[in-house]
C-alpha cells in the first residue's frame, strides 16, 4: 500500500496550519515575548491564531470533496467539508472575542491550546479509521480540558477541568474498549472494512456490548443524559471561551465522527434495512437528554449552568437527528449543530465580556444588560432566541428539519416521531427558561451603581458576526443545506 | 304619492333634530327646546300628509319604500305603511310633542334630553314603519339607548336599578327574538316580513323549519315580544322603569313603546305563526287576563300615583293582549265568529291609540303634581286640588274617566269593543276579566278623590299655576281624548279594512 | 393586490428605522411609527381596491425557499385574508395613535410594536404552512417584551403566562403540521399540499390531527378552558399593546383554525364538531359570567373579549357558510370594538385618574368631566353589546344564522351569550362613567382635580375605529361581498354544509 504523501499534505492542509500555527505561535512567543508587555504578547498570539485558522478556513473551501484518501482513513465528502468549515468558523469566532476579555497569563500557550484542539476537531470531521478518529478525539479532548482549567486565579476553573478530565478519560476509556471489540469482531480498523465484516456475521451479543461501549463514550462527550453529569461544572468553572468552544466545536466535531461511525461503519450497506441494534439505545438516550436537559435547566439561576443544562436537552435533540439521519442524509443534523453552535458560542461570549467587567454567573448578574450594553443585550437575546427555536433565527430551522424528518420517519406514533412530539412539547418549557434569563437582561433594571460595559473590538465584531450568520442561516438555509 | 320618500323623511326628521342637537354644543336651553318641539311635531305634519293620501279601503301597503340594503343578507330598507302603522304614527305624533313639553320646566341644560326623547321617537316611527326584520330590529333595539340615558341620567330615585333592569329584561327577550328570526332566515332566506308572513299563511315556515324549528321559532319571537308590551309575568321591569323615569319619557314608554310590542304582536308574531299561536292562545289568554286581574289588583294597593298608573298600564294592555288571543284561539274554531272577531280587534286598534293618549297624558299630569311638590308623587302627599288648581283638575279629569273608560271619551269605545269581542269568542275570559274593570274603576276614582277632592293639604297648597308648556301639553292630549270617544268613526274608518280582511282570514 | 406583501415588507422597515433613528427624540419615534402605521394600512386599502372576489387563493409572491421539505416563500390572499389584513392596518394606526403618549424608550416600544405587526400581516397573507408558522412564531416574543417592559398590573407574570401559553399553543400546530407533512411523504408544505395529503389519511388519525391543528390555534384565540392567558395577559399589558393583542392577535388563532385546521382534516372535525361547539358556547356564557362579577374596569373588557371570540369560535363549528362568514365578520368586528373599549380603559381613562377600581370610578361620575371619552365608551359599549348599526350585529346575526342550521341549541345559547353580554357592559358601563346609583350631593370643599384634555391622537383613533365599526354595521356587505366567495374555495367546501346565499 503505497502513501501518496501529496494526496495526503492535500487532504491535511487545514490540520498543517493549524499545527504550523500552534507551534509558530508558542514559538514566537518564546522568542519575543519576554520584553513585551501580556497585552501585546496576547493580541500578537491572537493574531497569529486568527491568521492561521483563516488560512485553514481557506484550505477548506479551496478542497473540492474527493473521496477516500490517505489509504482509506480520511474521506474528504461533504459532510466533511461542512464540519470542518462550521469548526473552523466557531474556533475563529471564539478566538476574535479573546483578546481583551480573557485576561489570562500565558495567552500564547492558550491560542496554542485553542489550534490544537481545532485540530483535532477538523480531523474528526473527515475520519473513517477508528484509530485516527480516537487519536483526533483525544487530542481535541486533551487540549480542551487544559483550556478548562486555564484561569489559574479561580478554584471553580481547576475543579471543571478536573471534572471534565475525569469524565473524559473514563468515557474515552469507554470508547476504546468499545473500538478493540469492533475491530476484534471485524478485523477491520476502517468504516467500510468494519460495515463489511459486521455484514457477514449475525448479531452478536459481543456487537452489542462493543454497541452499548461506544454509545456510553460518546453519550459521555455529548453531555447526553445519564452522562452528562459534568458539563454544568465544567460549564460553569472554565472561562467562558473555553466552555464556548467545548459547547459548540467539540459537538459538531463529534457529532460528525458519530455520524459517519454509525451510518458507514455500523449499518448494514443497505440503507433501508430494519432498524439497526443501536436504534433503541439511541432513542432512549435522546428522550432522557430531552427530558432531563429541559427540566433541571428551568430550576437553574446561574447562567451558566442553564446554558449547561440546554446542552443537555439540545444533545437529545442531536441524538434525534442521528437517529433519523439514515434517511435523511446528514444535512439537518448538521445544520442544527452549526446553527446550536453559533447560538451556544454567542452566548458564552457575550458572558466572557461581561466577565471582564464584573462577573457573569447568576441570572441577576445580567439584570439591566440592555442599559449597561444594547449591544450585548440584543446579542444575547439573538442567541437565546435561536436556541429556543424562534424564528427567524437559525435555531427554530434547525429544530423543524429535524423534526420534519423524524415524523416523516414513521408517523407520529414511531419511535422517532413520538420523541420529536416530546421534543416539541417540551420547547415550550425551555422557552421558559430562557425568558428569565432575558428577563434579567432585557426588563430589570440594572443593579444601582452598575457601570456601562464597553465592549472590545475584536469580541463586538465577533458577536455580531455570530447574529448576523444565525439570521442568514435562519432565512436561507439553503445556504448550508444544499452542501450536502 | 311613491315619488317622495315620505315615510324616512317621517322617520329622519325627528333624528335630524336630534343630530342638529348633538352637533351643536353650544346651544341654549330656549333654543334647544323650541328646536326639538318642532321637530317633534314635524311627524305631525308628515302624518297630516299621509292621512290625506291614505286611501284605507286598498289592501297592502302603501307609500312602500324598498331598496336593497344588505344584498349579502337579503336585506332591504324597506318601509310601508297600513291602517294599523298610521294609527300607531299619529298617536307618536301625538304623544311625543306632548312629551317634549313635559320637561320645559326642567332644572339643567335641556339639549340632551330633548336630542335623546328625539332619538326615541324616530326610533318607535322606524318600527312602526318597518317592513322587513333588519331596519325593523334595528329601531327596536336603538329605542332602548335613549330610553335607558333618559331614565339614569334624569330620573327620579331608583332610576340606575330600573334603567338596568329595563334594558337587560327588554334585551333578554330581543335576543331570542333575533334568534328566532335568524331560524326564519335560515330556512327561507328572507327576513322581508311580507314575504314572512305568506309563507306563514300558506304553512311553509312549518314544512321548512320542521315542527319544532318553528315552535322555537315562535317561543323567541313571543318572549321578545311578551317582554315589550308586557305580558304578565314578563312584566316586573316595568313598575321601577315608570316610577323611576322622567315625565316625558314615561309618556312614550307608556304610549309609545309599548304599543311597539302589540305592533309587533300583530305585525309580526300573528301573521307569520297562526298556528302556533292559535295552539298556544288559550295559555297566553290565561296570562292576559292574568295581567288584567292582578294588574288592577296590585294598582287598587299601590300608594304612588306612579306605581298605580304603572300597574294600570299593564291592566291596560291586558285588554289588548286579550282580545288578540282570545281572537287566536277563535280561529278555524268550530263557530267561526268572525263578526266577534272583528269587534275585538277593532276594539284593540282603538285600544292602542287612546290608551297611548291616556296613559300620557295621566302621567303627564303626574308629572306636573311632582314638579310641585318635589318630586314625590304619592297619593297622601296631595289633597283637594281641585280648589287649588282647578284647570288642572278638569284636564286630569277627562284623563281619569278616559282611562276609566267612561262613555262619551275615548277609552270606552275600545273597551266595549274589545269585551263585546271577548264574550263573543271566549266567555269565560270576558267574566274572568270583569273584575279588572270594577278594580279600575275603584284605584282610578279612589286616587281621583284623594288627590282632587278633600281638604287642601300636603303639596297641593300653593299650588303654582300651569305654564303654558304643561297647558299646551294638556289641551292637545285632552282633545285627543274627547274626540275618538264622540267620533270613533275617524279611527275606526282608517282600521276597518284591515280589522275586516284579519277577521275573514279566520274563517275557515 | 401586488401592494399586499409590502405591509410586511414596510412593518419591519419601520421596526429597523425607529430602532436606529428613533431614539433621537420621542417626537421622531411616535413620527416615524405614525408613518409606518398608516403605510401598512394604505397598502392593504390599495390591495383592497384592486381585489376582486374569487373563490379560492390569489398568488402574491411564491418562490422556492428550502428546497429539502419543498417550503416556499407563497404570500396569498382571498377575502378573508384581506378583511383582517384591513383591520390589522386600522388596528395598528389606531394603536399608534393611543400610545402616542409613551414616553420611556418609545423607539423600542413602537420598533417591537413594528415587529408584532409584521408577524400578523405574514400570517394573514401566508399560503405555505411553514412560512404561517414563521410569522404566528414571530409574532411571540415582541409581545413578552412589550408587556413586560411597559405594561402595568402584574406585567412580569402575564407576559410570560400569555407567551407561554401562546408558545404551547404554537407548539400543538407545529407537531400537527409535521405530521400532515410526512403524511403527505415530505412533498411540500403549501396549504394546497398539505390538505392533499392531510385530509386522504384514515379518519382515526384525522381526529387527533384536527385535535392538535385546532387547539393548538385555539389557545391563541382564548378557546375554553385554555383562555386564562388571556384576561392577565391584557389587563398586564399597555393600552396600545391591548388593543393589539386583543383586537388582532387573538384573531390570529382564528384565522389559524379557519385557513388551516379546518381545511386539513374535514374527518377530524366532523369528529370534534359537537365539542367544539359546546366550548364555544362554555366560553361565551362562562367569560360572560366572570365578566359580570369583575372589579377591576380592565378585566371585564378581558373577560369580554373571550366571551366575543366565543362567538368567533361557535361561528367556525357550525361550520355552515353564514356562521363562518359571520364569524369572520365577528373577527373584524371585534377587533375594533376592543380597540376601541381598550384605548378608552387604559389611555383616556386610567392614565388620568389613575385607578381602574370600579368602586372608586363609580364614586367620580367621570362622565362629566370626562364627556368625549364618556361618549366614545357608550358607543362602544352599544357596539360590544350587539346593538345594530354597529359591526357587531351583521356578526352576531350571522353567526346565529348559520349556527341554527346546525344545531339550533347552539343558536339559543348563543342568544344567551348576547343577554350576558348586555348585562356586563352595560352594568361596567354605568358604573364606570355615571356615577353612583343614587346621586351624592356635590361635596362644597374641594371640586375634583382638572384632568388632562383628551389630545388630539386620542380623538383621532376613536374617531377611526368608531368610523369603521359604523360603517361596517350599516354596510355589511362590503366585507361580507369579500368573504362569501371566498368561502367556496374548494378547500373550504368539504366542510361548509348549506348553500351560499
Amino acid at each position: 500500500m503505497t502513501i501518496d504523501y501529496s494526496e495526503l499534505l492535500h487532504a491535511f492542509r487545514p490540520e498543517a496550519c493549524l499545527v504550523a500555527g500552534a507551534l509558530l505561535v508558542l514559538g514566537l512567543d518564546l522568542a519575543t515575548g519576554r520584553g513585551r508587555t501580556a497585552e501585546r504578547r496576547a493580541r500578537n498570539a491572537a493574531l497569529l491564531g486568527l491568521l492561521a485558522l483563516a488560512a485553514a478556513l481557506a484550505a477548506t473551501f479551496a478542497a473540492a470533496p474527493t473521496g477516500p484518501v490517505a489509504a482509506g482513513t480520511m474521506l474528504l465528502d461533504p459532510l466533511a467539508r461542512v464540519t470542518r468549515t462550521g469548526v473552523l468558523g466557531l474556533a475563529l469566532l471564539v478566538l476574535a472575542a479573546t483578546p481583551g476579555t480573557l485576561r489570562l497569563p500565558h495567552a500564547a500557550e492558550y491560542v496554542a491550546l485553542l489550534l490544537f484542539a481545532t485540530a483535532g476537531f477538523t480531523l474528526m470531521a473527515g475520519t473513517t479509521s477508528l484509530l485516527l478518529g480516537f487519536v483526533a478525539l483525544e487530542l481535541a479532548s486533551v487540549a480542551l480540558y487544559l483550556l478548562a482549567g486555564f484561569d489559574k486565579s479561580r478554584p471553580e476553573s481547576a475543579e471543571a477541568a478536573l471534572k471534565y478530565f475525569l469524565f473524559g478519560a473514563v468515557a474515552a476509556a469507554f470508547l476504546l474498549f468499545g473500538f478493540s471489540l469492533l475491530y476484534g469482531l471485524t478485523g477491520a480498523l476502517e468504516l467500510p472494512g468494519i460495515a463489511r465484516g459486521l455484514a457477514a456475521q449475525p448479531v452478536s451479543p459481543l456487537l452489542l456490548v462493543a454497541v452499548v461501549m461506544v454509545l456510553v463514550g460518546f453519550g459521555f462527550k455529548a453531555a447526553a443524559a445519564p452522562f452528562h453529569l459534568w458539563a454544568p461544572d465544567a460549564y460553569q468553572g472554565a472561562p467562558a471561551p473555553a466552555a464556548a468552544l467545548i459547547a459548540s466545536a467539540a459537538k459538531l466535531a463529534g457529532l460528525a465522527f458519530f455520524l459517519r461511525l454509525l451510518e458507514s461503519g455500523l449499518t448494514a450497506p443497505a440503507a433501508d434495512g430494519p432498524p439497526a441494534p443501536w436504534t433503541g439505545a439511541l432513542a432512549v438516550l435522546a428522550t432522557l437528554s430531552l427530558v432531563v436537559g429541559n427540566l433541571a435547566a428551568l430550576g437553574q439561576g446561574n447562567v451558566r449552568r442553564l446554558l449547561a443544562y440546554s446542552a443537555v436537552a439540545h444533545a437529545g435533540a442531536l441524538l434525534l437527528g442521528v437517529l433519523v439521519s439514515g434517511r435523511a442524509g446528514p444535512g439537518p443534523v448538521v445544520y442544527y449543530a452549526v446553527t446550536y453552535g453559533l447560538a451556544t458560542v454567542g452566548a458564552f461570549l457575550v458572558l466572557a465580556v461581561l466577565d471582564g467587567q464584573g462577573g457573569a454567573q447568576a441570572h441577576a448578574d445580567l439584570a439591566g444588560l440592555r442599559r449597561r450594553s444594547p449591544l450585548l443585550a440584543g446579542v444575547l437575546a439573538a442567541c437565546l432566541l435561536s436556541l429556543a427555536g424562534i424564528p427567524p433565527f437559525a435555531g427554530f430551522l434547525g429544530k423543524f428539519l429535524v423534526f420534519a424528518e423524524a415524523l416523516k420517519a414513521g408517523g407520529p406514533a414511531s419511535l422517532p416521531g413520538a420523541i420529536a412530539l416530546l421534543a416539541i412539547a417540551l420547547s415550550a418549557v425551555a422557552l421558559y427558561y430562557y425568558l428569565i434569563v432575558l428577563k434579567e437582561a432585557l426588563v430589570r433594571a440594572p443593579a444601582p451603581g452598575a457601570p456601562a460595559i464597553r465592549v472590545p473590538a475584536g469580541a463586538a465584531l465577533s458577536l455580531i458576526a455570530t447574529v448576523a450568520l444565525l439570521l442568514a442561516l435562519g432565512l436561507l438555509p439553503d445556504l448550508l443545506l444544499r452542501r450536502f | 304619492m311613491n315619488s317622495w320618500p315620505i315615510l324616512t323623511l317621517v322617520v329622519l326628521a325627528p333624528w335630524a333634530g336630534a343630530a342638529l342637537l348633538g352637533l351643536r354644543p353650544g346651544l341654549g336651553d330656549r333654543a334647544s327646546r323650541w328646536l326639538g318641539l318642532a321637530f317633534s311635531l314635524s311627524t305631525a305634519a308628515l302624518g297630516a300628509a299621509l292621512l290625506a293620501g291614505f286611501d284605507p279601503a286598498r289592501p297592502g301597503l302603501q307609500f312602500v319604500e324598498r331598496h336593497a340594503w344588505i344584498r349579502s343578507l337579503n336585506v332591504h330598507y324597506h318601509l310601508g305603511l297600513d291602517g294599523l302603522s298610521l294609527v300607531l304614527v299619529l298617536l307618536t305624533a301625538a304623544v311625543a310633542p306632548a312629551a317634549q313639553l313635559s320637561g320645559w320646566g326642567r332644572a339643567g341644560p335641556a339639549r340632551v334630553p330633548t336630542l335623546l326623547l328625539l332619538l326615541l321617537q324616530g326610533a318607535a316611527l322606524g318600527v312602526f314603519l318597518a317592513q322587513d326584520f333588519f331596519p325593523w330590529f334595528t329601531c327596536w333595539e336603538l329605542s332602548l339607548v335613549p330610553a335607558y340615558f333618559l331614565i339614569r341620567l334624569w330620573g327620579g330615585p331608583g332610576a340606575a336599578r330600573a334603567a338596568y333592569q329595563f334594558v337587560i329584561y327588554t334585551i333578554g327577550g330581543s335576543a331570542f327574538l333575533l334568534a328566532g328570526f335568524a331560524a326564519l332566515f335560515a330556512s327561507t332566506g328572507t327576513f322581508d316580513f311580507g314575504q314572512l308572513a305568506q309563507l306563514g299563511r300558506d304553512g311553509a315556515l312549518t314544512e321548512q323549519l320542521g315542527p319544532w324549528g318553528v315552535r322555537a321559532a315562535f317561543a323567541g319571537v313571543l318572549l321578545g315580544l311578551a317582554v315589550k308590551v308586557p305580558l304578565w309575568p314578563f312584566h316586573t321591569w316595568l313598575p321601577p322603569a315608570y316610577a323611576a323615569a322622567p315625565t316625558g319619557t314615561v309618556m312614550l314608554l307608556t304610549g309609545v313603546l309599548s304599543k311597539m310590542g302589540m305592533y309587533g304582536f300583530l305585525r309580526l308574531l300573528w301573521p307569520l305563526f297562526p298556528a302556533q299561536l292559535h295552539a298556544a292562545a288559550p295559555a297566553l289568554l290565561a296570562l292576559a287576563v292574568a295581567g288584567i286581574v292582578l294588574g288592577a289588583w296590585a294598582a287598587l294597593r299601590q300608594e304612588d300615583l306612579r306605581r298605580m298608573l304603572a300597574y294600570s298600564s299593564i291592566n291596560h294592555l291586558g285588554y289588548c293582549l286579550a282580545a288578540l288571543f282570545a281572537v287566536a284561539a277563535a280561529a278555524g274554531g268550530e263557530r267561526p265568529a268572525a263578526e266577534a272577531a272583528a269587534a275585538a280587534l277593532a276594539g284593540l286598534v282603538l285600544q292602542l291609540f287612546n290608551h297611548g293618549v291616556t296613559a300620557a297624558a295621566l302621567f303627564l299630569g303626574v308629572g306636573i303634581l311632582e314638579a310641585r311638590a318635589g318630586g314625590r308623587s304619592g297619593l297622601g302627599d296631595f289633597g283637594g286640588l281641585r280648589a287649588t288648581a282647578p284647570a288642572l283638575a278638569a284636564f286630569a279629569g277627562v284623563a281619569f274617566f278616559a282611562s276609566l273608560g267612561l262613555p262619551g271619551l275615548s277609552g270606552f269605545v275600545g273597551e266595549f269593543l274589545i269585551f263585546r269581542g271577548l264574550f263573543g269568542l271566549h266567555p269565560a275570559a270576558a267574566v274572568l276579566a270583569l273584575p279588572g274593570l270594577l278594580a279600575t274603576a275603584q284605584f282610578l276614582l279612589t286616587a281621583w278623590r284623594r288627590v282632587f277632592h278633600g281638604p287642601v293639604q300636603g303639596a297641593a297648597a300653593g299650588f303654582s299655576p300651569l305654564t303654558a308648556a304643561e297647558r299646551s301639553a294638556l289641551v292637545l292630549l285632552t282633545v285627543l281624548m274627547i274626540l275618538p270617544g264622540v267620533a270613533p268613526g275617524i279611527l275606526t274608518s282608517l282600521t276597518h279594512p284591515l280589522v275586516t280582511a284579519w277577521a275573514g282570514h279566520l274563517t275557515p | 393586490m401586488s401592494a399586499l406583501p409590502w405591509t410586511i415588507y414596510v412593518s419591519l422597515a419601520g421596526a429597523t428605522l425607529l430602532l436606529a433613528l428613533g431614539r433621537a427624540s420621542p417626537w421622531v419615534a411616535r413620527g416615524l411609527a405614525l408613518a409606518t402605521a398608516l403605510a401598512g394600512a394604505a397598502l392593504g386599502a390599495t390591495g383592497a381596491a384592486g381585489f376582486t372576489a374569487q373563490p379560492g387563493l390569489q398568488t402574491l409572491v411564491n418562490i422556492p425557499w428550502v428546497a429539502g421539505p419543498g417550503i416556499r416563500y407563497h404570500l396569498a390572499a382571498d377575502g378573508i385574508s384581506l378583511v383582517l389584513v384591513m383591520l390589522t392596518g386600522l388596528a395598528a394606526t389606531a394603536g399608534v395613535l393611543f400610545s402616542w403618549n409613551v414616553r420611556e424608550r418609545a423607539a423600542e416600544f413602537f420598533a417591537l410594536y413594528f415587529l408584532l405587526i409584521s408577524g400578523v400581516y405574514g400570517v394573514f397573507l401566508s399560503a405555505d404552512a411553514f412560512l404561517l408558522f414563521v410569522f404566528y412564531e414571530i409574532a411571540i416574543v415582541p409581545k413578552y417584551f412589550l408587556i413586560a417592559n411597559w405594561g402595568s398590573t402584574n406585567r412580569e407574570y402575564g407576559a410570560m403566562k400569555l407567551v407561554l401559553y401562546s408558545f404551547a399553543g404554537s407548539a400543538l400546530v407545529l407537531a400537527g403540521l409535521l405530521w400532515a407533512h410526512a403524511a403527505g411523504g415530505g412533498q411540500g408544505f403549501g396549504l394546497a399540499e398539505l390538505t392533499r395529503a392531510a385530509s386522504a389519511l384514515p379518519a382515526a388519525q384525522q381526529v387527533p390531527l384536527f385535535g392538535l391543528l385546532f387547539v393548538g390555534f385555539g389557545v391563541l384565540a382564548g378557546l375554553f378552558p385554555f383562555h386564562t392567558w388571556a384576561p392577565t395577559g391584557h389587563v398586564a399589558a399597555p393600552t396600545g399593546v391591548s388593543m393589539l393583542l386583543a383586537g388582532v392577535v387573538m384573531k390570529l388563532g382564528a384565522y389559524g383554525c379557519l385557513r388551516v385546521a379546518l381545511p386539513l382534516c374535514p374527518a377530524g372535525f366532523a369528529a370534534w364538531q359537537p365539542l367544539l361547539g359546546g366550548l364555544a358556547l362554555a366560553g361565551i356564557l362562562y367569560a360572560g359570567f366572570v365578566a359580570l362579577v369583575q372589579e377591576d374596569f380592565k378585566f371585564v373588557i378581558g373577560y369580554s373579549s373571550v366571551s366575543h371570540m366565543g362567538f368567533v369560535l361557535l361561528g367556525l363549528a357550525a361550520a355552515t357558510p353564514q356562521a363562518v362568514a359571520g364569524a369572520v365578520l365577528q373577527m373584524f368586528s371585534h377587533g375594533v370594538i376592543a380597540g376601541l373599549l381598550f384605548a378608552v380603559v387604559g389611555r383616556m381613562v386610567y392614565e388620568r385618574v389613575h385607578t381602574r377600581r370600579l368602586d372608586h370610578l363609580q364614586a367620580l361620575g367621570l362622565h362629566r368631566q370626562l364627556p368625549f371619552p364618556a361618549l366614545v365608551f357608550v358607543l362602544a359599549a352599544l357596539a360590544s353589546m350587539g346593538m345594530p348599526g354597529f359591526s357587531g350585529f351583521p356578526a352576531e346575526l350571522s353567526i346565529l344564522i348559520g349556527t341554527w342550521r346546525t344545531a339550533p341549541l347552539w343558536a339559543l345559547g348563543a342568544a344567551a351569550g348576547v343577554v350576558i353580554a348586555a348585562a356586563f357592559t352595560l352594568r361596567v358601563l354605568q358604573v364606570s362613567f355615571f356615577g353612583p346609583a343614587e346621586p351624592v350631593a356635590p361635596t362644597d370643599a374641594h371640586p375634583p382635580p382638572a384632568l388632562d384634555p383628551i389630545t388630539w391622537p386620542e380623538r383621532a383613533g376613536a374617531a377611526l375605529l368608531l368610523a369603521a365599526t359604523v360603517y361596517v354595521g350599516l354596510k355589511p356587505d362590503a366585507l361580507l361581498g369579500w368573504i362569501l366567495p371566498a368561502l367556496q374555495s374548494p378547500a373550504l367546501q368539504p366542510i361548509l354544509r348549506g348553500t351560499t346565499p
